[in-house]
């Protein structure tokens, strides 16, 4: 821009550096540990690599045998469609009547609160195999006081049909975030619309369904995105509680055979584990690691473009 | 849901099946409340008790301990390699935190206050890399750790990138950030602050609760990892974890049930009660995550 007079110009350049040295962590950090990882991930998924010799091209051969040969990679989809299915419905209509459940609490509300929320913060590993304990089918507690009241005592995590349930139980335990957002979101609702509503005789439901819903849809669907992008990513969880169901002695042993019992808890980024370090095959697993980031992103792109949503006020 | 009842409601018929329907509805969400509050409080008292068992006893359907073992806890204390895993934790999660802080406070600054070509992409990318799982670029990540730099073993490879940002937390700050009012920022910068210097004396004070909220954040999602130390430090037990090697506690006591439940409580104790000392913080922070719109 030549007729820009040369003072300006050297302040525009002065804001550019500044912003350029606030940035600087970050610039360096995105390129190192994402986009020359990113690249290089789609360069080795079309190579054949174990790590020691050098990556040889091989065409779209890792790409045909995740998706027609590979025993593994369809059971994990299957797994996740599930997971998305049931775990994040449950989770997220749970959240929700728990939000509303604190709100019309009045006695006490701080210690329910605290309660509810809790279970939230227990690291994931050990939340896992206190569950596995809770839900042994041998001993455990549950199962005692389900046997007590005459139910039927299923296998929980050693049944291949119970063992997603028995995740989805342990996810609902951990709902305290969503119940916070919740809570949150309907204390935002304006009050004037219920009390409006009250004078022309809507029922509780009516009230829920009109006003409620409504006022929180935005919030719904933030929990149903995020849950999907977590169901997706469901690695700690469902690895620990295969391995110790099955008494794969734990620490550095790194074979076993993932999904136990009978592939029911596969996820798909439990499969980049078993492709890269317990096969070596780190082409194939690059494969596995696109479809990963497609899914992700995939949603990713949804949450954000929804207005109000994740990237809020201030745009 | 107000429950107002009239003055000398007693006579007037109406408000009194009003205000006992008030009473009902008490009742009913109360009663509601205390089963959810089972719900959620149970699975830890059975996790005590039987961590409190002898170790026979632990293999029954017992659910009440005959006698109280609290000897269980010192046993899990002097495990051999229980006393690394904490210090590991420790510096993984502190110095991580730290760190993670120090990098992302100017990033998060600068997205939510200086207006520049490619703000708007680089939150875009900020967010992108945040739903980022660490599966899809572990394989480059791992080989450059392990094969070029031979830190593998070690947990540098997990606390030396949180030097560069964190894009969770820059996130988080910046959402934080743009709550407080420019009208302190050029009052600052009228009086001869440069950027510098408004971001240390002017924003950092007013931005305390978001800098809690992260923090508390980083340091349970270190606390809380097993993906990386199981990718970088699993063939090294002395650079465990405590979430890591409580896996491999439960595989070498398999039988002992109270030994495994005394080392679960024993993880997951410190983080409930950095929660009881920074609740506000937390919750606050949960809520910054989810949108306001």
């Amino acid at each position: 821009m030549p007729d820009v007079p040369r003072p300006l110009r050297s302040k525009q350049r002065r804001s550019a550096l500044r912003t350029a040295a606030f940035m600087s962590p970050w610039l360096i950090g995105f390129s190192v540990f994402f986009v020359y990882p990113l690249l290089s991930t789609l360069y080795f998924s079309f190579t054949r690599y174990d790590g020691f010799r050098q990556p040889a091209f091989n065409g779209l051969d890792n790409w045909s045998y995740v998706f027609s040969d590979y025993p593994l990679f369809w059971p994990a989809m299957r797994n996740t469609l599930w997971l998305v299915l049931v775990m994040v419905t449950c989770r997220v209509a749970f959240g929700l009547g728990i939000g509303l459940l604190i709100t019309k609490i009045k006695t006490a509300t701080g210690v329910f609160r605290t309660l509810f929320y809790l279970p939230y913060l227990a690291p994931p590993v050990a939340a896992t195999l206190a569950f596995v304990f809770l839900l042994n089918p041998g001993t455990g507690p549950v199962n005692t006081l389900l046997d007590a009241v005459g139910l039927p005592t299923p296998g929980w995590f050693t049944d291949a049909d119970w063992s997603k349930p028995a995740l989805t139980a342990l996810a609902l335990w951990g709902v305290g975030d969503l119940m916070v957002i919740f809570m949150a979101a309907l204390l935002d609702v304006p009050k004037e619309q219920y009390e409006a509503a009250e004078l022309d005789g809507a029922g509780a439901w009516a009230r829920f369904r009109h006003i409620t819903l409504p006022n929180i849809s935005p919030i719904i669907m933030f929990a149903v995105v995020t849950g999907v992008i977590q169901a997706m990513q469901y690695y700690a969880q469902p690895l620990v509680a295969g391995k110790v169901a099955a008494g794969v002695i734990g620490g550095s042993g790194q074979q076993f055979e993932p999904g136990y019992p009978d592939k029911s808890t596969l996820t798909l980024p439990q499969l980049v584990y078993n492709l890269g370090f317990q096969r070596f095959d780190y082409g194939t697993a690059c494969v596995v690691a696109l479809v990963l980031f497609a899914l992700s992103m995939a949603f990713t792109a949804l949450l954000m473009r929804r207005r109000g949503g994740l990237i809020g006020a201030g745009e | 849901m107000s429950t107002r009842t009239h003055s000398g409601g007693n006579g007037d018929n109406g408000s009194g099946r009003r205000s006992s329907r008030a009473v009902l509805h008490w009742v009913g969400v109360h009663s509601l409340g205390v089963a959810a509050a089972l719900f959620f409080v149970l699975p830890f008292v059975f996790l005590l008790l039987t961590s409190l068992m002898g170790d026979r006893q632990a293999l029954t359907r017992d659910l009440w301990p005959h006698t109280w073992e609290w000897g269980n806890y010192a046993k899990v204390w002097h495990t051999p390699g229980f006393l690394t895993w904490w210090r590991n934790t420790l510096l993984y999660a502190g110095l991580g935190t730290l760190l993670t802080v120090v990098s992302s406070v100017p990033v998060a600054y600068a997205l939510a206050k200086f207006r520049f070509r490619g703000r708007r992409l680089s939150l875009l990318l900020v967010i992108a890399m945040m739903m980022l799982p660490p599966q899809v670029v572990v394989i480059p990540m791992y080989l450059f750790w392990a094969k070029q730099l031979d830190l593998s073993g070690t947990l540098w490879p997990l606390i030396v990138p949180m030097a560069f940002g964190d894009a969770f937390s820059i996130f988080l700050l910046r959402q934080f950030l743009l709550t407080i009012p420019d009208e302190y920022l050029d009052a600052a910068r009228v009086d001869g602050c440069g950027e510098v210097r408004t971001l240390l004396r002017v924003v950092l004070p007013m931005a305390r609760p978001g800098i809690a909220a992260v923090a508390l954040f980083q340091f349970f999602s270190a606390w809380n990892d097993y993906f990386g130390p199981q990718i970088y430090a699993s063939d090294n037990p002395a650079a465990w974890t405590l979430s890591y090697g409580l896996e491999s506690f439960k595989g070498a006591h398999h039988t002992n049930w109270n030994l495994t439940m005394a080392a679960t409580v024993l993880v997951m104790a410190p983080v409930i009660v950095l929660f009881f000392f920074a609740q506000k913080a937390f919750v606050e922070g949960v809520t910054l995550t989810g949108v306001k719109g």
